[in-house]
């Protein structure tokens, strides 16, 4: 059976939380000033909202209910989304059901946490039993050495050198040149990325985001609400997610979007080629040839020769990660989750804060999250298009 | 290839003494089993008891089956490297001391993918290694995969010496060298490099066969020290107590003593040296010993305890010498909760009867003092944290664990 379609739900009102490398505020104050943006951007009350959708990893011992209470709100659709990278993609797809079975008219979709200065330490220490267990001990603060080692294996099994995962990064910074939110303000050139200090071999400085405090949020609701608040939007034309693909792999050389990409795109009714540009998922530039892969745009362990011949920037062959991406913009914890997201609603509303891309009709945006243990298990994509 | 250990000079006593850091201490309790099997010199992993499903990390349900009948048990470390790294970076002070280090991907043959350190020689992948699990500076298990075969200097990696307490170039106590047991521990450690060994020696009147010819080694210091007097032992802790870096407390009070025996003397006497003996010495070399535990290339370590496997259930022969020990024993776990914030590895010593004269009646096996002495050495530098020593230790041990109550019905008549 065939999924039900997205018709008649879009996003709309996409809004940032400038980020800051640290900061002595909490993730609720983040969370607060996001959700006050998306009110004053879509210009309505708080009183309106009939859902809402949390997603952060610094907001402990508090969860969505708790921030209920926290900003005056009186749900009657309430969810809480730990899944870091994907959470944007799983907040939209859950968010445009509720709209579409009539359970809320307008869900605020928000993510974002802090950074103090030794928060990062300790959301690592205690991120999952298995990290705790079986990772942390072992001196990996963090993805660093899961994603190393599967950076090894796929260079190894696929040819891709260093210089291949430098052009994405490359392009990446250049798009973040021109968008005002991104933490990262000088250009990168190659030479700077291969010359850059070793974090875990064969990784360096610039393969790794850099951790920070901002947030991300967006609105669903029907289409004919937000041509009600006169609110410019995107359709949501497919939608998938996968939880732990392939778990018998001894290590990540695939996400879940192999599963579901077929899917993806005949929800969607187009195909990887029609897509004016794609919003990736970037902790490390391997996952995003990752991702090119498992959605289509070449085959399997060719994302070698995908990167050679094409260009990332805003005016490339695909223009990838537009607004620079967290490796350019910073990662905001759950935040990044949905930067890909938010950027590409502005792509197809026309609203950039950066670079354009001119006349995007479509674009697909990929979540990719929570290193439980010694590989990312949540996978999502959605194709939005301009209305 | 390792580069052999070498020798480490004298500290400048004008640079910073670098004190102990521990890498990340926190596991869940079903992980914890893996410490258990570890401190023994095992690799454990759960097993599906339903389906025979290999699984690691520790869950609570079998990832095949969802059966909850997990069984740890002892599995082959045979597997294959797949990808490796080097961490240049850490965010936990204990690793910023150690990076470069050497992390990889090993798949097992029986099955899981495991997160480990690389001992030095391991080939790039892909290669086969031996994944072993070992305590770490903070006293829980880690991984750490091995070369397929022995190298020349393996001992001597870097991540490898902070899992163990090899006595090379190691300067030890013994606490008393004068019976058998404390002759044959002090030789080992002759023999396994220790650069001084000091001897303690209570009764030096005393004329004991094969002393002499200890004495006369050039890494043999004798000094002297009676653990039932306080002034003795901190005496000596004022001379030597910042220098040791293994600590063996061999001194030992011995006689077969029943409960019902008249009087307290013989009880009291044993309690003096094999409890009380214990809790001086702790409170005199413990903290030296403590903030001496990061310092240069071979730091103070370890502090061993020779018990009895009567600290587990009692032999009512030697009944009051079973109480001492049960008592030595239970102050031991608190001197080892105590000693963790070092990383000074405390070892549990558990024989069964050992071949000397105040087991006269007991039949045999008796343990060897050479044996026993062996084990010791093998347990530092395997990184072994409770060590059973010889046959009796063995079935006693195991008898313990099927049933502690069938166990102390069974030793009434022995």
């Amino acid at each position: 059976m065939s999924r039900a379609s997205y018709e008649g739900v879009v996003i709309a009102a996409p809004v940032t939380i400038p980020y800051v490398r640290y900061s002595t505020k909490d993730a609720h104050w983040f969370l607060g000033r996001v959700l006050a943006a998306l009110m004053k951007s879509a210009g309505i009350k708080k009183s309106r909202l009939d859902g809402l959708c949390v997603s952060s990893f610094t907001l402990f011992p508090d969860t969505a209910v708790g921030l209920t209470q926290h900003f005056g709100l009186s749900p009657r659709w309430l969810d809480h989304i730990p899944m870091g990278g994907a959470c944007g993609v799983v907040a939209l797809r859950r968010a445009a059901r509720a709209v579409q079975a009539g359970d809320a008219e307008i869900v605020a979709c928000i993510a974002g946490d802090t950074n103090h200065v030794d928060s990062f330490r300790q959301n690592l220490a205690n991120f999952s039993r298995f990290a705790r267990d079986a990772v942390y001990p072992f001196g990996a603060g963090g993805p660093n050495a899961s994603f190393a080692l599967l950076t090894s294996y796929y260079m190894n099994q696929c040819g891709i050198e260093a210089a291949d995962f430098g052009k994405l990064c490359v392009a990446q910074r250049d798009n973040a040149l021109m968008f005002p939110h991104a933490l990262f303000k000088k250009p990168l050139t190659l030479d700077d990325y291969l010359n850059a200090r070793p974090i875990a071999d064969p990784l360096k400085l610039f393969d790794c985001v850099m951790p920070c405090a901002g947030a991300e949020g967006f609105l669903v609701m029907t289409e004919a609400e937000a041509r009600r608040l006169d609110l410019s939007f995107a359709r949501i034309l497919g939608a998938i997610e996968r939880h732990n693909a392939f778990p018998d792999d001894p290590i990540q050389l695939r996400g879940g979007w192999t599963l579901d990409c077929d899917d993806l795109y005949a929800q969607a009714g187009v195909g990887a080629a029609d897509m004016d540009f794609v919003q990736v998922y970037d902790d490390y530039p391997v996952i995003e040839v990752m991702q090119l892969e498992d959605l289509g745009f070449c085959p399997k362990s060719e994302g070698v020769d995908f990167v050679r011949r094409n260009t990332f920037t805003v005016g490339g062959t695909l223009p990838l990660n537009t607004s620079g991406g967290q490796l350019s913009v910073g990662q905001a914890g759950a935040a990044g989750g949905y930067l890909g997201l938010t950027e590409a609603v502005r792509q197809l509303t026309g609203h950039t804060l950066g670079a354009k891309v001119e006349k995007a009709r479509r674009g697909l945006v990929s979540g990719f999250g929570m290193v439980n243990y010694d590989r990312g298990l949540c996978s999502g994509a959605a194709i939005l298009g301009a209305p | 290839m390792t580069p052999a250990l070498i020798k480490p000079k004298p500290r400048n006593p004008v640079s910073a003494l670098r004190l102990p850091t521990l890498p990340p201490p926190a596991r869940s309790r079903s992980a914890l089993r893996l410490t258990a099997a570890a401190a023994e010199g095992r690799l454990e992993l759960q097993h599906c008891a339903d389906c025979g499903t290999v699984q690691y990390p520790s869950r609570s349900a079998c990832v095949t089956c969802l059966s909850h009948r997990l069984e740890w048990r002892e599995t082959n470390g045979a597997g294959e490297l797949i990808s490796g790294t080097v961490l240049h970076h850490s965010n936990e002070l204990y690793y910023r001391e150690r990076v470069p280090l050497r992390l990889g991907t090993v798949r097992l043959d029986a099955g899981p993918a495991l997160l480990v350190h690389l001992q030095g020689d391991c080939a790039a992948a892909p290669s086969r290694v031996r994944v072993s699990a070992h305590l770490d500076k903070s006293g829980q298990a880690v991984l750490i995969a091995l070369p397929a075969e022995d190298t020349a200097n393996m001992a001597d990696d870097p991540m490898l010496r902070e899992m163990t307490s090899d006595p090379k170039f190691r300067k030890v106590l013994v606490t008393d060298g004068k019976p058998a047991v404390g002759q044959a521990v002090a030789m080992a450690m002759v023999e396994a490099g220790a650069d001084i060994v000091w001897v303690g020696v209570a009764e030096p009147w005393k004329q004991a066969p094969g002393f002499d010819a200890l004495t006369k080694l050039k890494q043999i210091e004798i000094v002297p020290l009676d653990v039932t007097d306080e002034k003795s032992v901190e005496e000596l802790a004022g001379v030597i107590g910042g220098k040791v870096d293994i600590l063996i407390n061999t001194a030992e009070f011995h006689r077969t003593h029943t409960v019902v025996d008249r009087g307290t003397e013989t009880a009291r006497a044993e309690m003096e040296v094999n409890y009380l003996g214990l809790l001086r010495l702790a409170q005199a070399f413990g903290p030296a010993m403590r903030v001496r535990a990061a310092e240069g290339s071979a730091p103070a370590t370890a502090w061993v305890n020779l018990l009895s496997i009567h600290a587990l259930s009692a032999l009512p022969s030697h009944g009051t010498f079973s109480a001492t020990k049960a008592a030595a024993f239970a102050l031991s776990q608190n001197l080892r909760a105590e000693m963790r914030h070092a990383g000074i590895r405390v070892v549990n010593v558990f024989p069964g009867p050992i071949d000397d004269e105040w087991n006269q009646l007991v039949p045999p096996p008796k343990l060897a003092p050479v044996a026993l002495a062996e084990a010791i050495v093998a347990a530092l530098r395997d990184g072994i944290e409770d060590v059973y020593p010889g046959d009796v230790a063995q079935d006693i041990v195991t008898r313990f664990r099927e049933s502690a109550k069938v166990l102390e019905r069974e030793l009434w008549d022995q």
